[in-house]
């Protein structure tokens, strides 16, 4: 038994069994147990430890060797399993709750154990050709069998296929830097190739048009879900790169590129959430700026941005869930997203618009939710370093906050005689204030989460230390 | 030298059915150019890899080539439409083809400073199709077409990356990855009722 066999063959094989299952609640409970069960092991389960059952002893092996390469995943890298298949645990069971269930387990599991494989293998610079397998797999994710395909799935695509190839050269030229750390052109070159990769993969400024069209055109839970994971394990493909090749992470252009890309992504993404009159573009703007606060903490001084980027992970899934969940459900209310017509839906669907201003919120930095603590981190490091950089933060956060507001103030806007009633289902009520109540703890209690939090870092070798 | 001559046709021959991927609109041609394409690709392939792996890369270029065939053939009304915001002009798009082809030429002396050993038909034939690739996603939002940009794009950078990488393990995911795209382009494709009706 070996720990790639548990955490990436299993949910793969469970993945593509419960393609058969035509139940929506069976899909939810294989889907949720599975990742339920997978959080546990990765919490409990010692990796490359003996466990002694009486007189038997059993070993869970860090290594499978396939094709004559290494798929790798040791006890350093167990927290950070436990985060990625607990979150997709919420995300599953929410799944019936608006419908999307017998979707969303099979291939949420294909492309969750596609990336987690992407974080093993050895070398990881390979990890580019299993991100995108998971961004294939996708497509039916987003598509189901009576939808047309739109620009927005389309272009993700494209966009996230370019990326790859971009991803592979840099990695064969960065060990040529590294052999001959004199040669600029060689350098200029990977760090354009880096730059160009993870542009296209974490749809860097001005590369994410296809996100809000994503939101228009698909379910905005199972769009959540993405944006939530894909960037997720690509920022962890991204800090290896840091960590494997010192003459990346002591250069002070790619810092600056960080920080450029990081401030780009905050303002814009805050500056369109504020102007936009569909729900569905408002979130897919602050996944945008989500992403770009995770830019912005690598560019911080690693003992100081990399807890911060590990801080922000847990707030972002959450608040991502509770965000799609409730959009889900206003969209199975109401015609489209548009204002005109969600506006006064807070009398009939509270819980649901509840759970969006609090995301919303969230998002923007509300003190006492989870958003709050990871941001305050961030920008105190900011500040430190430059007041211009902290004020530029300060103005995405503001963009946020005024989309919030505008919000509230659309959802809350009914008649006089509009009586107030909870239209959600019991299922959507319980997932919806599962999610409110953690957004809460995590933002009263961010220390909760340390004991898994603190043994992050440890997953890089350079970085972490 | 019998394998250079031979490889700079194979070179010609990749610049004709890039040209026709460009230029024809009828499915039926872009099939029949994209299956050409990558017994080209497969020799170019071949000057790094050993047989069986660019074989490999035969056989999975083909696959997702007979994938996206054998869905269009299933489909209603499996002709293409013309697209309203493509450029049509065949001078146009012959000349976007000559600028990638010059393109080709003269960057291909800067790749193999950079990759010794590569070889300049390989080199030239690996940057014609990643340029024509880009072209064609350039071009149009059509379903079939992005997919045959996707996957012209990627042969060019398989000839190139075949002389940077011979892992077993990158070729297989790379075949993967092609019959991937193929399995989801007959995906698109048959959920995608306009490109039936029209």
């Amino acid at each position: 038994m070996s720990a790639p066999f548990i955490w990436i063959f299993l949910p793969l094989m469970i993945g593509g069994f419960s393609l058969l299952i035509g139940r929506e609640r069976l899909a939810t409970m294989v889907g949720g147990a599975t990742a339920v069960i997978l959080t546990a092991a990765a919490l409990i389960v010692p990796i490359d430890e003996a466990l002694g059952f009486g007189s038997f002893s059993l070993k869970i092996a860090s290594s499978y060797q396939i094709l004559g390469r290494n798929l790798t995943l040791d006890s350093a890298e167990a927290p950070l399993l436990a985060i990625l298949f607990g979150v997709a645990g919420l995300w599953f069971l929410g799944a019936e709750s608006v419908g999307v269930a017998r979707r969303l387990t099979p291939f949420g599991l294909i492309i969750i154990s596609l990336l987690v494989a992407s974080i093993a293998v050895q070398p990881f610079l390979y990890a580019a050709l299993l991100i995108e397998l998971s961004v294939l797999a996708a497509i039916p994710l987003l598509l189901p069998s009576n939808q047309a395909p739109g620009r927005g799935v389309i272009r993700f695509l494209i966009y996230q296929t370019l990326g790859m190839p971009f991803i592979l050269i840099a990695g064969w030229l960065s060990a040529g830097v590294e052999a001959s750390p004199g040669d600029l052109s060689l350098t200029v070159q990977s760090t354009m190739m880096l730059g160009l990769g993870f542009a296209f993969l974490l749809a860097v400024f001005p590369l994410y048009n296809w996100i809000p069209l994503l939101m228009e055109e698909c379910s905005p839970y199972v769009v959540g879900f993405l944006l939530w994971l894909l960037p997720t394990v690509t920022s962890i493909l991204g800090m290896s790169f840091l960590d494997r090749y010192a003459w990346l992470r002591t250069s002070d252009q790619v810092i600056g590129a960080l920080r450029v890309g990081g401030l780009l992504m905050v303002v814009t993404g805050g500056i369109w959430t504020a102007f936009q009159r569909h729900l569905g573009r408002m979130m897919a703007f602050a996944a945008v700026t989500e992403t770009g606060l995770i830019l912005l903490s690598l560019s911080l001084n690693p003992a100081t941005g990399l807890p911060i980027v590990f801080l922000l992970l847990m707030p972002r899934g959450l608040g991502l869930a509770v965000w799609a969940l409730s959009l889900s459900v206003l969209d199975s209310n109401s015609e489209s997203l548009r204002f005109s017509s969600v506006q006064g839906m807070a009398r009939t669907h509270p819980l649901a618009a509840t759970g969006l201003i609090m995301s919303a919120l969230s998002t923007a930095a509300f003190p006492l939710l989870a958003g709050f603590p990871p941001r305050l981190a961030l920008w105190n490091g900011l500040a430190q370093r430059s007041l211009n950089d902290s004020f530029w933060l300060l103005v995405g956060i503001l963009g946020l906050a005024a989309g919030a507001v505008r919000m509230l103030a659309v959802l809350v806007m009914a008649r006089e005689e509009t009586p107030w009633a909870s239209r959600e289902s019991w299922a959507q009520r319980g997932m919806l204030g599962i999610g409110m109540i953690g957004l809460l703890v995590l933002g009263l209690f961010p220390q909760a989460a340390n004991p898994i939090l603190d043994r992050l870092p440890l997953m890089f070798q350079h970085l972490g230390h | 030298m019998l394998a250079t001559i031979v490889s700079w046709t194979v070179v010609a021959g990749l610049l004709v059915t890039s040209s026709g991927l460009l230029l024809y609109q009828d499915w039926r041609w872009g099939i029949g150019f994209l299956a050409g394409q990558y017994a080209g690709v497969f020799w170019l392939v071949l000057q790094h890899w050993p047989l069986g792996m660019a074989a490999a890369k035969l056989v999975g270029g083909w696959m997702a080539t007979a994938s996206l065939g054998m869905t269009l053939l299933g489909l209603p009304q499996p002709h293409e439409p013309v697209e309203k915001y493509w450029t049509q002009g065949r001078t146009f798009r012959l000349f976007m083809v000559g600028m990638a082809a010059l393109l080709a030429a003269t960057a291909a002396t800067g790749v193999e400073v950079m990759l010794p050993g590569t070889g300049i038909p390989v080199a030239v034939g690996g940057i014609l199709l990643i340029a024509t690739g880009l072209l064609q996603l350039g071009m149009t939002s059509q379903v079939l077409r992005v997919l045959l940009g996707l996957l012209t794009t990627l042969s060019g950078f398989e000839i190139l990356y075949a002389a940077m990488e011979g892992s077993g393990l990158v070729a297989a995911l790379l075949v993967v990855v092609n019959l991937g795209l193929g399995l989801v382009g007959a995906y698109l494709l048959t959920v995608s009722p306009e490109e039936k009706t029209q």
